[in-house]
């Protein structure tokens, strides 16, 4: 019971011996980090597995392959298997072909000679081997960079259209005094929770209507004007002062120069911090491109990951090839940006 | 003069200061059209402007669909266009809510909503309360002197990031019959289980898949409400000799309910709304076992050749409904921290 209080104290610092909370935290830990990257280091050790290693089970652990040798008088390569011969002793041969149970095969160094062996007597020979080949060959089928050219488009464009008119339309809701401000308010943030999958008929229509079916556009532009971002963006600017507004209007500015060059920059974290989820938003949005992108070219990498991995439900090789390459780009903005994407989401309470 | 530099320091430099003149490029741009404007209509309804780009994509793409979205439940037919559907006034939710059972969706007319009802049901309930278990279980470890705090907050953090169609097929790779889960099975002896093509276990599954892609994300506002909490209220009640049970008890839970509260709300809207990982993962399947409420909508409304628009369109507006009383809890509960903020 002690052990527990402990564990529930806060910030129990301690120099010298451990306690068993503190056993218990890193156990926690551990285990944590196993179930978080486990799945994913998995998924990375596979993607570089030949075809016939994935099939095997139990699977092993790592990429193997087996050992292939030229010998004389063949033209493939032949696959090499460690034999236990009839006197009992063992040698290492190349398979030539299977007939039925018994395999014919060859010593690499005398191949004239064709020994008869039983198969259940014969073990591959493995070795590591990174099967590259299974990235090299699903970019011929699945068109990645292309996918990663729409998905750069629609996050990048999306992401600078929402913080723009984002921040225009918080700068006027919490820096004017004008009719109808709190009922607009009002609106917007009842709206908050209500996503785009409770509407998808209508706005599947209005952008039909548009002429964006099949559009980047029709990904971008619905979800641009997000209210998340004019409440996050409207609670920051409340806290920057009117005098320093007002003191740039006694300078002659304008309301537009007051925007960009005063409250603009004042509100950078703010505006960081949903540029962060902008683009966690757009970069692994589903569903709405599943319905506006039907033609392969204007797949997102998402919803080209859906339809290749529904074609090739049994060739895992390419598919886990193509999943390793599509959480490639988000795992390295990450890792370069991680203490202030963590720090940042913090700060907030928002997701959308 | 000069501050000896690296050439990436030299090199950030001159980005940042490119950046920066680009931005006063155009905003000066846009200055010579908006700049004008303002000298016509008058410096107070500026607001106005500034308000209008924002205004008519929200209008366009959020306000008029919702509005439509309660005509559309009220019409039939499989025409797109609102013109050319016929109005059924309330045929569409009689249709949807018919049950003679409510208990049991084989008996119900629209058996597919009323199974998608209920597994949400099931999935909201063991989804949100596993999530904030975890999570809050989770930022207590982290909130404790750690070495690499970094680092293990970056671990639990990672998967928020994989999108979710990543997500499920790490998982579908991992859980298939001839996956990595069954062979750790059959060597502790145990016979391997087809868990996608097992209704319970395919629900499960969602479950615990869905709760580690985002459990990250809540334990880093749980941690940062946590790390709120003022030190000096610990050295007080150990002052007064209370246990660390009771300073969890009185201390703790009490000062951390709002971010609670707030991790509760939000993990529960967005349980209701999940549909990508499940999509991805089990298809709603096997059979309709692990269907949600906003895959019965995509396939009512997409996912067929003969779309059903006003079902899919009742359904949302349900949806909707639901969305809309938890919003409300949001925003009361919101109205206190941000009185506190303000």
């Amino acid at each position: 019971m002690t052990a527990v209080g402990r564990f529930l104290g806060r910030r129990q610092g301690h120099k010298g011996a451990w306690t068993v909370a503190d056993v218990l935290t890193y156990a926690y830990l551990i285990v944590g980090v196993l179930v978080m990257f486990g799945p994913v280091a998995w998924l990375v050790l596979s993607s570089f597995k030949t075809q016939q290693n994935l099939l095997e089970f139990p699977p092993t652990l790592l990429p193997l392959a087996q050992v292939t040798t030229a010998v004389d008088g063949y033209a493939e390569r032949l696959p090499l298997f460690d034999v236990i011969l009839e006197d009992g002793s063992e040698a290492r041969l190349a398979q030539v072909r299977r007939i039925g149970l018994m395999a014919q095969m060859v010593d690499p160094a005398a191949p004239d000679e064709v020994l008869q062996i039983p198969i259940e007597l014969r073990t591959p020979v493995r070795e590591l081997r990174l099967a590259t080949e299974n990235y090299t060959e699903s970019f011929t089928r699945f068109n990645f960079l292309r996918y990663l050219r729409n998905s750069v488009v629609v996050t990048v464009t999306a992401t600078l259209i929402t913080l723009v008119i984002n921040s225009m339309a918080a700068f006027a809701l919490s820096k004017y005094r004008f009719r109808g401000r709190n009922l607009i308010f009002l609106v917007i943030i009842s709206t908050l929770m209500i996503p785009i999958s409770v509407i998808l008929v209508p706005v599947y229509l209005v952008v039909n209507q548009v002429g964006w079916i099949n559009n980047l556009w029709g990904v971008i532009i619905p979800g641009a004007a997000t209210p998340t971002g004019v409440f996050l963006l409207r609670q920051y600017m409340l806290t920057i002062p009117d005098e320093l507004l007002d003191a740039g209007r006694i300078d002659g500015a304008s309301e537009w120069r007051i925007f960009w060059q005063i409250v603009i920059p004042l509100s950078a974290p703010a505006l960081a911090v949903l540029a962060i989820f902008s683009v966690m938003w757009r970069w692994n949005d589903f569903l709405w491109p599943l319905i506006v992108l039907t033609r392969s070219e204007f797949f997102t990498l998402q919803v080209g990951l859906n339809a290749f991995q529904g074609e090739l439900q049994v060739q895992w090789h390419f598919v886990l090839a193509m999943t390793v390459l599509t959480l490639l780009p988000i795992t390295l903005v990450f890792s370069l940006l991680q203490r202030f994407i963590t720090t940042g989401i913090a700060s907030t309470g928002v997701k959308g | 003069m000069a501050v000896r530099t690296t050439p990436l320091q030299r090199a950030n430099a001159l980005a940042g200061r490119g950046v920066q003149g680009l931005y006063a490029l155009v905003m000066n741009a846009v200055g010579f059209v908006v700049e004008p404007i303002q000298r016509v209509i008058g410096q107070r309804n500026m607001a106005y402007l500034f308000l209008l780009p924002n205004l008519l994509v929200f209008g366009i793409f959020i306000l008029f669909p919702m509005a439509l979205n309660v005509y559309f439940a009220m019409t039939s037919g499989t025409a797109l266009y609102p013109q050319d559907r016929n109005f059924v006034g309330m045929a569409n939710f009689e249709r949807l809510y018919t049950c003679t059972d409510y208990a049991n969706p084989n008996t119900c007319l629209e058996d597919r909503f009323w199974r998608a009802a209920r597994n949400t049901g099931v999935f909201v309930a063991f989804q949100v309360s596993g999530m904030v278990a975890i999570s809050l279980l989770t930022a207590m470890v982290l909130n404790r002197k750690i070495r690499g705090l970094g680092f293990f907050r970056s671990v639990f953090f990672y998967p928020v990031l994989l999108s979710p169609v990543v997500v499920a097929l790490i998982w579908k790779w991992i859980l298939q019959r001839d996956g990595v889960l069954n062979a750790i099975l059959i060597s502790f002896g145990q016979d391997p289980i087809n868990f996608l093509l097992n209704g319970t276990w395919a629900m499960t599954w969602v479950i615990i898949v869905s709760i580690w892609a985002n459990m990250g994300f809540y334990t880093l506002i749980l941690l940062a409400g946590l790390q709120s909490i003022p030190v000096e209220l610990y050295d007080a009640g150990a002052i007064d000799g209370t246990s660390t049970l009771q300073s969890f008890r009185h201390i703790t839970m009490p000062l951390l309910m709002p971010t609670m509260m707030v991790v509760l709300v939000l993990s529960l809207i967005r349980a209701v709304q999940m549909f990508d990982e499940v999509f991805v993962l089990t298809g709603g399947g096997p059979g309709s076992a692990t269907m949600l409420l906003v895959q019965y909508i995509y396939a009512t409304g997409f996912g067929t050749q003969n779309p059903r628009f006003g079902m899919a369109a009742a359904a949302s507006v349900t949806l909707g409904a639901v969305l809309l009383v938890a919003t409300l809890l949001q925003l009361r509960i919101g109205r206190g921290s941000e009185r506190h903020l303000a």
